[in-house]
Formats: C-alpha cells, sequence, structure tokens
C-alpha cells in the first residue's frame, strides 16, 4: 500500500515531516489535584494526577521518595471497534510501566518522602502514538498539580514508510507494520527517558527517524510550556493580591 | 477556561465574563508580570551578587531554573519560585481544619490536604471537660468520644516532630465542628491573616478559614470561657464516656438548627464555591459581598450557582479592585 503520495502527502494529507494538530487544555478533572487533555489530532487522552497524599499501602511507603504510581486505560468507546477489554491486560501494564518510569525520571520524589503521587490516563479517542499522548498529557497534569519536577517530559513517535521518514504516525500508518519508535525526552537537559521501537531499522535510518522524532518532542514542548504559563499567568491574576 | 463550564454561558454572558477578566488583567499589578515561569524555565540572576536558592529552583550547569510552574519571588538574596496550585504547605500556627481519617494509640490521624496525614497527639488537646490532667489509659480508650472517624475537626499546626506533622488544639475554639458545611479551595485561595475564625453577627453563622483550603460555614456556636469552666469542673473530675447512644429526640431537639440560618449558611457555602470556581482569593469581606449581592439581586440559594450569577460576581469583583485600586 501506498503510504505516501508521488507529491509527497500522506494519507490523512500530512507532509512526512509535519505534525498532527495539537491541543491542550488544563483542568479537566475538578476533584483531581492536577489534570489535562491533551490532544494529537485524533487522539484524546486525559490524565489526572492526585497526590503528593499519604501512601495506602504503609508497605509501599519509602522514608527518603515518594511513591510514584500510574494507570493506564483506554475507554470502551476508544477505538473503532467497540471492545470489552478486561482491564489490567498486557498492553495496558506495559504502557502503565513505561509512563511511570519515564514520568518518576523526571519529578524530584526526594522532595516529598513518605508520600504517593498517582497518574491516571486514559485514552478517549485511539488514533495511533496513544503513548506519546498519555506521557504530554500527564507531564500536564502534574506540572498542574506543582509537582517539582527537573524538566518537562515530551514525546513523539516517528515512523519508516515508503522509504520516507514520518513524524507522529496515526493509526492506519501505526498499523501499517513499518518501523514505529516511541520517544521521550527532557528537552532542556536534551536527554532521552524513553525510547521504544517495535520492528526493525537500518541504524543510519535510525537516526534520521530519531531526529525527527525529536523536533516533534520539540514542538510539543515548546505548545506544552506555552499552555503552562498562560495557566500560571491567569491563576495570579485571577487571585488578585 | 479552568473551573467554568464555557459550554453552559450564553454569548453576551461569555462576552461579558472575558471582559471582566480582561479587566481584572490589567489591574494585576504590572511589577510581575513578566515573573511567572513555567518548569524548566531559568530565571535571570546576577551571577556577580551572592544568590540563595530557594523552594522550586534548581541549578543546571551554573543556571538558576524553575522546577514549579509559578511566580518569582525575590527576597534580599533568596530567590524562590512561588507554586500557585498544589497542596497546602503548613507552617507552624496555621489553622487548619481537617478530616479524622484513624484513630490510633495516643492520636488520631487528620487528613488535611498535606502529603501525610497530621497527627492531632490526646495530650495536645484539651479535654472536653476543659480539665488540665494527665491522659489517663480510661481517656485513651474513650479516644473516640471526642472524635470519630470521618469527623471535621479544626486545629493549630504544632510543627514538624520526627513522625511526621503534628497539630494541637488547646482552646475551646479548637475542636469538632458539626451543623454545617465543609467547602475544598485550592489552598493558595487562602491567605493567612490575623483572623480566620469569624462571626457573621447578621447571619448566625461561623466562618472558619483553613489554611488548608478547606473551609468551614457553620452555625455560631458560644465559644466558653476555659478559665470559668476548670473552676466549676474541677470538683469532679468526670472520666469520659462514650455517649454513642445519645442521639435521642432530645439530643436532636437541641442540636437543631433554625432554618434562617441554614439557608444564610448554605447561601455563604455557595457563594465560596463560586469564588473557587472563578479562581478568586477568598476573604471574609469578599463572601460578605457575594452574600449581600446575592440577596439584593433576589437570588434563590441554588440560583447562586448559575452561570449568570458566576459572570456578576466576576464584574463586581473587577469594580471592587478598581475601586480598591483607586483610594490608593
Amino acid at each position: 500500500m501506498e503510504y505516501v503520495s508521488p507529491e509527497g502527502l500522506r494519507l490523512d494529507g500530512r507532509r512526512p515531516m509535519e505534525m498532527r494538530q495539537i491541543r491542550a487544555e488544563i483542568g479537566a478533572v475538578s476533584k483531581a489535584d492536577g489534570s489535562a487533555v491533551f490532544e494529537m489530532g485524533n487522539t484524546k487522552v486525559i490524565a489526572a494526577v492526585y497526590g503528593p497524599r499519604q501512601v495506602q499501602n504503609k508497605s509501599q511507603q519509602m522514608n527518603d521518595q515518594a511513591l510514584v504510581r500510574c494507570e493506564y486505560s483506554m475507554a470502551n468507546f476508544s477505538t473503532g471497534d467497540r471492545m470489552r477489554k478486561p482491564k489490567g491486560d498486557r498492553r495496558s501494564t506495559e504502557i502503565s510501566l513505561v509512563i511511570r518510569q519515564t514520568m518518576e525520571a523526571c519529578i524530584l520524589t526526594h522532595l516529598m518522602p513518605h508520600s504517593q503521587i498517582d497518574i491516571f490516563v486514559q485514552v478517549l479517542q485511539a488514533d495511533g502514538g496513544t503513548r506519546s499522548a498519555c506521557i504530554n498529557a500527564a507531564t500536564l497534569a502534574l506540572a498542574d498539580a506543582g509537582i517539582p519536577m527537573r524538566d518537562l517530559v515530551t514525546s513523539c513517535s516517528a515512523g519508516y514508510l515508503n522509504s520516507t521518514p514520518l513524524l507522529d504516525l496515526n493509526y492506519v500508518e501505526d498499523s501499517a507494520g513499518g518501523a514505529d519508535v516511541t520517544l521521550g525526552i527532557l528537552p532542556k537537559l536534551d536527554k532521552v527517558t524513553l525510547l521504544q521501537m517495535d520492528s526493525k531499522l537500518p541504524i543510519d535510518i535510525l537516526e534520521n527517524v530519531m531526529q525527527l522524532a525529536i523536533e516533534g518532542c520539540k514542538a510539543v514542548a515548546n505548545y506544552i510550556r506555552e499552555i503552562l504559563l498562560e495557566n500560571t499567568k491567569q491563576l495570579e491574576y485571577r487571585r488578585g493580591v | 477556561m479552568r473551573g467554568i463550564d464555557l459550554a453552559a454561558l450564553s454569548k453576551t454572558q461569555k462576552l461579558r465574563l472575558e471582559k471582566a477578566l480582561e479587566e481584572l488583567e490589567s489591574l494585576s499589578s504590572k511589577v510581575n508580570s513578566d515573573a511567572s515561569v513555567t518548569i524548566a524555565d531559568s530565571i535571570a540572576v546576577n551571577h556577580e551578587d551572592a544568590i540563595l536558592k530557594g523552594h522550586g529552583t534548581a541549578d543546571l550547569n551554573g543556571e538558576v531554573v524553575a522546577t514549579l510552574c509559578g511566580i518569582v519571588e525575590r527576597v534580599n538574596k533568596l530567590i524562590y519560585v512561588r507554586g500557585l496550585r498544589s497542596r497546602y504547605k503548613p507552617e507552624v500556627g496555621d489553622i487548619v481544619i481537617g478530616r479524622v481519617v484513624e484513630v490510633v494509640q495516643k492520636r488520631w490521624k487528620v487528613e488535611i490536604n498535606y502529603s501525610q496525614d497530621a497527627i492531632l497527639m490526646l495530650s495536645s488537646m484539651n479535654m472536653p471537660d476543659g480539665v488540665q490532667r494527665r491522659r489517663t489509659a480510661m481517656d485513651e480508650l474513650n479516644m473516640r468520644s471526642i472524635f470519630e472517624e470521618k469527623d471535621v475537626v479544626c486545629a493549630e499546626v504544632r510543627g514538624f516532630q520526627h513522625d511526621g506533622l503534628h497539630l494541637q488544639a488547646r482552646s475551646q475554639k479548637y475542636g469538632k465542628l458539626k451543623g454545617g458545611q465543609l467547602l475544598t479551595v485550592p489552598p493558595y485561595l487562602v491567605k493567612r491573616q490575623k483572623q480566620h475564625f469569624h462571626h457573621l453577627e447578621e447571619y448566625g453563622f461561623d466562618l472558619i478559614l483553613g489554611c488548608n483550603g478547606f473551609i468551614w460555614v457553620g452555625e455560631h456556636i458560644e465559644a466558653k470561657d476555659d478559665m470559668v469552666e476548670d473552676q466549676v469542673n474541677q470538683s469532679e473530675p468526670q472520666v469520659l464516656l462514650p455517649n454513642k447512644n445519645a442521639t435521642n429526640l432530645e439530643e436532636q431537639e437541641k442540636n437543631y438548627t433554625e432554618l434562617e440560618t441554614r439557608k444564610y449558611i448554605c447561601r455563604a457555602a455557595n457563594a465560596v464555591r463560586v469564588l473557587s470556581t472563578l479562581g478568586f482569593n477568598i476573604t471574609l469581606e469578599i463572601i460578605k459581598g457575594i452574600i449581600e449581592l446575592s440577596l439584593s439581586l433576589n437570588l434563590d440559594i441554588h440560583e447562586m450557582l448559575s452561570s449568570e450569577f458566576c459572570v456578576v460576581v466576576a464584574e463586581k469583583e473587577a469594580e471592587r479592585r478598581k475601586s480598591n485600586k483607586r483610594r490608593r
């Protein structure tokens, strides 16, 4: 199948290096300490953060750092065919773990000993790149909850189809069977916190694809930063002195 | 927009709200307009001066970066980031309201919106009978007659000990709260003030603004004078007995709150709710203003939560801040 037309357009009309429209909104869940909705094209994810709060399971309490927990789930209505998936299947356990590790790497957990932070992410609409969207939403929600972090984590995927590197794959491109690289970076520190790939790529091409994904992550980071700054300003002036 | 359901607003309401918020933005102090930072933004510092890095900052290759979203504050050498939306950060002497989650050996665990549960020791409590004495094993067994799980209590932050945050309630004004409503708002909306206990005589209810963002609106209770109480009870130091089955008719009669007062309590509670959705600072004056506003508009209690009233409050607040500014 042809994923990039001879004119250089993808199935949804994007250029190979073009990202989907991104949109973020802070404060979607009123009872949570921090929450956000993040959209990448048709992929839509909601994240809620609770904590730092008292550790629920005493045996997990750590005296020098906070416990970070993460739960990923997909709404039944998120995919094209409505499927009743059992909670805690292998895919969602894996993604929960991935998100937890990525977020734990940037949260300054040593500042909040004896406490736990819960991150809940749910996919409302799935159209490829849910992992990236979840990480971006979780970052926003953590920032909204006022949890100290080393840096923002942003994530974006990239792939390689029809011998062209493609940025931000959607569901059709994702399921085409080509390589799919999900990358998470700390934009200010210029460090990689997450790198996952299914299927194989030659090393020199991987470099190109990764470079593309890094560009994508930085674009997301700029957007997230804008949203956060706007939110902070609004909170401050609305409060008054 | 945070907190406000824009879809529920009509077009004119939306415009009015936007106008009011714009006004608020223009009124906010111009000095601090560029001081808001997000995570990993570098903070401009003069490296020739010695600086002290405070909360919410970190060092990155000699650069000072923020680790929170908030406002940069500079106090002499100290530079810190004041985060807005976060959990409560206790300070010694704060008046807080919390909910008892656990009764354990000689202490209650109280949820106060902090990263851990706070501890209220039996020994840092005034006994309900007001007698000063050692706490016996009997008192320990009867702890549930003072506070049970899920009770709402008011206390003062005593400080940090090795096992966590300790509270104390050594006055008659602290203790169990009943006959009212507990409201939770983001803690940054409540400013530390001289007075956190308020009695609104014209409406006949008490208002307690907990520094941790828990706000209590309840029926007025006459604070008893400790000293007098002491002398009366000195002669017969009684052992506390659990009054589990005391909820008979007589008790109910005693707990009866007048309808008028209950209505005012709800009005005040809704005023706080409106303020918290709009993200405005919560003080006694502002709450009073909103209650008066709702009364003058002849609104029912439930209408105070409508979008229309929300917009009106935003407009009033803009007006109020403007006039405050002019006066200065």
